[in-house]
């Protein structure tokens, strides 16, 4: 978070009046709305949020344990935001962009102490500045001048920011150099350097937003293959506890193939979050071998963090997102869970006696949301090139139940909805996404691109296996009534094959090495493997083989080991000519 | 200290004061009454002139005139070794007749949430001996695990089997290289006079009193010092395990009184509520409890909760457990049915959960097969289940034999895998034998959970074919 380096915009001070928890109400604080203030002889960071006469109240990022009213309140004149430049990669924040590496150096404790600030990025470092342009060269707002290498996979590009004028370089320099230092000045008086601040609450500024057509490929067979996402596209995770939001959101971000991922771990688990930061330096990103960490950016606030804390944190996130996007990369982030943040803003709400709306939010939550969601997409950037925001949030309503508000207005913005469902999870059938309430609405406009880049058929296999799915679903009525064996062969056949499907297809092990990624190859071969059961099976059954008897044909339990399968090709087409050799042997 | 006689409401449990000097958010209160007794408070509002104070001892007593102290400090835990051995009531004060606690340091009981990036990822197995946690919900130091029970069910038993059998096996071995103790928090809210007793008599009877550190609310003290005792033990916990290096593991009994407390509260200061009255913060304020457990790097203690609540009414929908399972790393489920079948401990492995299992179980740490172990018998017990339904209507000769065999491990697992009884100590190797002794009736064409190689070693032929000749 940006601290308050130039001492000229700090403004008259106030006089804390009432604290409330986090909210403190200030008298004779010169502010406006949002402006960042440090309440108390500490400096807790805080946030204008109400100006009703001479009172001005404040949510306070951090615990005000002791604060009292008589202290000051200092006003920065500034509203929150991000630093952004070389070193947001890699990086683990808290919800206003302080690192946590360095709060721990810092405080000296493991504990989270108040009243310290850091900035976001480091001001010391020096990076390798490379100019793209020439001295001569006219560049608008937005616009690159240079690159940083700044991580292993990343080249950070130095952009003229947004909210400049832009005109001929003057100068332009090369070499090593911190962020704060000057590398470029223009005629318009401006100069340049890599490191940028950016209001949160503010959207980075585009030219226009396109229609997505790329999928997000997730490695994930049961959301490439049925319930697949576009580069760009939103996406709610809504379940109850324990249906696996966060294994599914881990797994997004291990493996999606976008260029940058942040994830945003918003009032969840401390352990939770110890787990990314111990496993993403280890992991590789299958597509470059590099460390997982060198593309992603990291913000946890836990649930016992400070509620305006969590807040906050979407929309650094989001920030963060745009600002890599902006470079004409593929950013994609996660959050989780958005739930605890609309508490976060009930919780606020509440506290300044605002009238709630349903269930005791703010009237304002379905605005909040979609203003949120409204920041994802695919862009055209107005330097030009392309970048989109893929916007995955997890929903966690109370009791599993999705006609709360959260998930309600979630569901009215996002076009990709992956229900879990507890009766899945109990049954450890992970990931526990109900295939018959899931939807995706970006099947059609990525079709295109499965048919080029996986196989020509891909979509009619595609709804093959979704009308296997269906049937199986009303049969299932049936058989809860009857039994299995009181319905016609034909049926408990496709009951068989469906049951393919769900165990050998559907279900993915997150924690097996092979299993846990499966390309879209794959998840094709594997669902034409299951297909050539379905035929030989279908075509037996008409010739008079009895069901049992083609169920317990050799080949088929080796369906259920194609997940794990290395050379999967080999494995495959092994399997598919066993099983038809087999069955066809049957008459 | 300024001396105030300025209270100028009294409601429910607040106390409503005038000052005139500034007093800070969350301070200490002392309010001594006529008869000359002394009730402490916390500040929960202040703004310039007036003040709201929230009774611990409950208002009972108060009137108008009673003077008022602000201590200028939020309150703290005098913290020591020595407090090992004993029992303190539900605010910090000794009631076993013991010597004064000598305090070697003062810590604030509202603690600071640990930096996610200081913390160690727990993935230290903690046997339990019960092999209905052990095998199916690993628990592992570190861990917040709540049990979540009904009123009328043995949740008491398991805890207390817990505290007493919990072991980290290599360290069984005595190769424990960092020297670190077992100590037990146990933090008493509301509960009533009977259970405290069976509480304070196993801890007596097994000698595991002088490690632990009681903290005793019980259902006839003030509700409000209810929001107190819980940080009250679990600042304790922190010390004993971050700066005394014990492994400590903190029972809270019965959260459900506790949220009862904050929202007697919440009423009381006429807040808009939230879900069934309960107030707008209370996922923040449990959160504040259940994440004050975990590891920190570079520090050998470590603090694992295991949090009772019992459901009103068996919903785990109502907003105390849905809240927590929104928290904690998993749950444990208590199941009524079980428990009027005579299983001793009745905990029901379907909706029960350890998120932090994965990576607590495997090669090394308990052994290679048990996940996939686990795994398949949560899949054969589920799919039992299922059929259970069915029988009922259409009996068990209209099933197929699969399914039969699926219906006869289900009764198997409930009768023979969590069934234990509260004495039995079950190592780790011998919850996972008896699962493949279970899994070994089902043809090995089902157990498609489990990987191949680990089939061949220990499915047990035999068992299948005893089967078959007795199907015959």
């Amino acid at each position: 978070m940006s601290q308050a380096q130039d001492t000229e915009t700090v403004q008259e001070d106030g006089v804390i009046e009432s604290v409330s928890g986090p909210v403190v109400t200030a008298t004779d604080l010169d502010a406006r709305m949002n402006d960042v203030v440090y309440v108390g002889t500490e400096g807790l960071m805080g946030e204008v949020i109400e100006i009703e006469g001479n009172i001005t109240t404040i949510q306070v990022y951090e615990e005000t344990s002791g604060v009292g009213p008589g202290e000051p309140v200092e006003n920065t004149g500034e509203p929150l935001s991000v630093d952004l430049g070389p070193g947001v990669l890699d990086a683990i924040y808290d919800g206003v962009q302080r690192p946590l590496d360095v709060l721990e150096e810092k405080m000296g404790t493991a504990f989270l102490d108040r009243g310290v600030d850091a900035p976001g990025i480091d001001f010391e470092t020096e990076w390798e500045f490379t100019p793209t342009v020439d001295v001569g060269d006219t560049v608008e707002a937005g616009d690159v001048v240079g690159e940083v290498p700044e991580t292993e996979s990343i080249t950070h590009k130095v952009m003229v920011p947004p909210d400049y004028e832009g005109g001929e370089i003057e100068s332009i320099e090369s070499g090593e150099f911190t962020v704060d230092e000057i590398i470029a000045e223009l005629s318009s008086g401006e100069s340049i350097t890599m490191h940028q601040e950016w209001p949160v609450r503010q959207a980075r500024p585009a030219d226009t937003k396109e229609t997505p057509t790329v999928p997000l490929v997730s490695g994930q067979r049961i959301l490439d293959g049925l319930f697949p996402i576009a580069k760009g596209g939103t996406a709610a995770i809504p379940g109850p506890f324990g249906s696996g939001k966060t294994v599914t959101q881990h797994q997004l971000a291990k493996w999606a193939d976008a260029d940058i991922v942040v994830y945003v771990g918003c009032g969840e688990r401390g352990n939770e979050m110890t787990e990314v930061i111990e496993d993403f330096p280890e992991l590789e990103d299958p597509k470059t071998g590099k460390p997982l960490m060198s593309r992603t950016c990291l913000i946890a606030n836990t649930s016992n963090m400070p509620v305006a804390a969590r807040e906050s944190c979407i929309y650094t996130g989001i920030t963060i997102a745009e600002y890599f996007r902006d470079m004409g990369y593929d950013v994609a982030l996660m959050a989780d869970s958005t739930s605890r943040w609309a508490e976060a803003m009930r919780e606020i709400s509440s506290r300044l006696e605002e009238m709630p709306g349903e269930e005791g939010y703010p009237a304002y939550l379905a605005a909040s949301l979609s203003e949120f969601y409204e920041r994802a997409g695919k862009f055209q950037n107005i330097n030009g090139t392309e970048g989109s925001v893929t916007a995955i949030g997890a929903v966690s309503p109370p009791g599993g139940d999705f006609s709360e508000p959260v998930t309600q207005n979630t569901l009215r913005i996002v076009k990709t909805f992956w229900a879990l469902d507890a009766d899945l999870a109990e049954r450890r059938h992970f990931p526990s996404i109900n295939w018959n309430e899931s939807y995706s609405l970006y099947r059609q406009q990525l079709d295109p691109w499965f048919r080029d880049n996986v196989a020509d058929d891909w979509p009619e296999v595609r709804q093959w296996a979704v009308d296997v799915l269906d049937e199986e679903d009303e049969l299932q009525e049936i058989v809860q009534l009857v039994g299995k064996d009181a319905l016609p062969e034909d049926q408990q056949l496709t009951l068989e094959v469906a049951r393919y499907l769900r165990e050998a297809w559907l279900q993915q092990n997150a924690f097996h090495d092979v299993d846990t990624y499966c390309e879209p190859k794959k998840t094709y071969r594997m669902l034409l493997a299951i297909r050539t059961f379905n035929d030989e099976a279908f075509d037996a059954l008409e010739a008079g083989v009895p069901v049992e008897e083609i169920q317990d044909v050799d080949a088929t339990p080796r369906l259920n080991r194609m997940n794990t399968s290395d050379e999967w090709n080999e494995f495959i087409d092994d399997l598919e000519s066993d099983l038809e050799e087999q069955i066809r042997s049957l008459y | 200290m300024k001396e105030y006689q300025t209270i100028t409401e009294i409601s429910g449990p607040l106390v409503f004061a005038e000052v005139d000097e500034p007093v800070g958010y969350d301070e200490i209160v002392e309010i001594e009454t006529d008869d000359g007794r002394t009730l402490r408070g916390q500040v929960l509002e202040s703004s310039e002139g007036l003040v709201s104070i929230q009774v611990f001892e409950g208002t009972g007593g108060i009137d108008r005139n009673a003077s008022v102290r602000f201590l200028g400090e939020t309150m703290k835990m005098p913290v020591t070794e020595d407090l090992l051995g004993r029992v303190l009531d539900g605010s910090g004060q000794p009631i076993d007749g013991g010597p004064e606690i000598v305090p070697e340091s003062r810590e604030d009981i509202v603690g600071e949430a640990i930096n996610p990036f200081s913390r160690e990822y727990p993935e230290e197995f903690i046997q339990t001996g019960v092999s209905g946690i052990d095998g199916m919900n690993t628990l592992v130091r570190g861990q917040k695990l709540p049990i979540f029970s009904g009123s009328g069910l043995p949740h008491n038993d398991l805890a207390l089997q817990i505290a007493r059998q919990a072991t980290v096996p290599e360290e069984e071995e005595g190769d424990d290289e960092d020297g670190s103790e077992f100590a037990v928090i146990f933090g008493a809210m509301g509960i009533t006079q009977e259970e405290a007793n069976e509480f304070m008599d196993d801890f007596e009877r097994t000698g595991a009193l002088e490690r632990s550190v009681v903290f005793m609310n019980l259902a006839d003290d003030p509700a409000v010092e209810r929001t107190v005792t819980p940080r009250l033990a679990l600042t304790t916990a922190e010390y004993l395990a971050f700066e005394k290096d014990y492994h400590v593991l903190v029972i809270l009994t019965d959260i459900t009184n506790y949220c009862e407390a904050l929202r007697e509260i919440g009423a009381a200061r006429e807040e808009v509520p939230g879900r069934r009255g309960y107030p707008g913060y209370m996922y923040t304020d449990l959160a504040q409890l259940y994440e004050r457990a975990g590891r920190i790097e570079g520090k050998d203690g470590s603090v694992t909760q295991i949090p009772i609540l019992t459901m009103p009414g068996d919903d785990d929908t109502h907003p105390i457990p849905d809240l927590t399972g929104y928290i904690t790393e998993g749950q444990i489920v208590m199941d009524r049915d079980l428990n009027s079948q005579g299983i001793e401990p009745p905990i029901n492995v379907l909706p029960s959960l350890s998120r932090l299992m994965d990576d607590g179980i495997g090669e090394g740490l308990t052994r290679g097969d048990h996940a996939d172990v686990s795994d398949q018998m949560y899949a054969a017990y589920a799919e039992g289940e299922d059929l259970r339904d069915l029988v009922n209507i259409v009996g068990r000769e209209a099933l197929s034999e699969l399914d039969n065999k699926y219906l006869d491990f289900a009764d198997r697992f409930e009768t023979e895998f969590v069934q234990q009884g509260y004495d039995t100590n079950r190592s780790i190797d011998d919850t996972i034998e008896l699962g493949w002794d279970l899994l070994s009736d089902l043809p090995k064409e089902a157990l498609n959970r489990i990987d191949e190689d680990l089939i061949e070693e220990h499915y047990r032929e035999d068992a299948e074919e005893a089967e078959a000749v007795q199907a015959d």
